[in-house]
């Protein structure tokens, strides 16, 4: 089980998601620059927080047209896990790989602190090592993390279960709460959240641990 | 060839940033503004034989690239 984790011009994350999988997991892990065509046989595609290419335009769109990301959507399609972490899950809705889109923060303002959390599906491939109803506490760091989506679009979410994580205190005006989400077939997920900064007690939470080990089967 | 593009927010999007200028147009004393929405202005030159040709080129940029389309609408001019 190889983990990839892509590194765009302004990630900012890419290192603390390789530490995590790395040296916390003890997992095998490559950092993939955007402009490789290869995913260099990775299982998991991580596409980690920061401000890819200044976060110009909006976040994640010129980022969804990187080289490498023909090669994670190929990836998603067949099946593939991919797992988008802050600005990686704006990424994701940029690609039409996860529904939906990500505005600035209701407040106007950028919000880094951790931030108590509701599981809701611990079903998923991401999330089996929690269990459902569970509370942990993960830290956000973004200023654009208020999800949305047409009602139509969030009724089929909620309905079939893939509305994966919600805040307990919402930070940033999100519809119903949302946090993390999975797309159909339950490859992919986008969460705001960040799950590395929370993979070890010295951080204050190591939370966010039992998501790389979820992946790991 | 010139081309304009105005990308604005669907409405119904929350617009965070068009809330704190029509808060910073209240406090300046024009209480006429109902409410104000922020959008983006792109120009771009382009090539194109004619302006059908590069509207149409422009608005399959507006597609791709330029708006997203899940909160976002888009208004071409060219020439």
């Amino acid at each position: 089980m190889r983990f990839g984790i892509v590194v765009f011009p302004g990630s900012n994350c890419d290192h603390d998601a390789y530490h995590a999988v790395k040296e916390v997991l003890g997992a095998d892990a490559v950092l993939l620059w955007h402009k490789d065509r290869t995913l260099q046989g990775a299982d998991v595609v991580v596409l980690p927080g920061g401000f890819s290419y200044g976060d110009y335009l909006r976040c994640g769109a010129i980022a969804r047209f990187s080289p490498v990301m023909d090669e994670v959507i190929s990836h998603a399609r067949r099946g593939g896990k991919v797992l988008g972490i802050c600005n990686g899950f704006q990424v994701l809705t940029e690609a039409g790989l996860l529904p939906g889109a990500l505005l600035q923060n209701a407040s106007r303002k950028f919000v880094c602190r951790e931030v108590p959390l509701e599981v809701l599906n611990a079903g998923t491939a991401f999330t089996r090592k929690y269990r459902r109803g569970e509370r942990i506490r993960i830290p956000v760091a973004h200023g654009d993390g208020n999800y949305f989506i047409d009602e139509e679009g969030l009724k089929r979410l909620e309905g079939e279960g893939r509305v994966v994580m919600r805040y307990l205190e919402n930070p940033n005006g999100a519809l119903h709460d949302i946090a993390g989400i999975v797309n159909d077939a339950g490859n992919v997920m986008g969460l705001m959240p960040h799950p590395e900064r929370a993979s070890e007690k010295l951080l204050g939470s190591d939370d966010g641990l039992r998501m790389f080990e979820s992946l790991l089967g | 060839m010139l081309a304009r593009v105005f990308v604005t927010l669907k409405p119904g999007v929350l617009d965070p940033a068009g809330k704190a200028v029509e808060g910073g147009l209240h406090s300046l004393g024009y209480s006429e503004v109902g409410s104000v929405r922020l959008g983006k202005y792109i120009e771009l030159q382009v090539e194109a034989s004619d302006p059908a040709k590069a509207r149409a080129r422009v608005e399959e940029m507006c597609q791709k690239l330029l708006a997203n389309t899940v909160v976002e609408n888009y208004r071409v001019e060219v020439g």
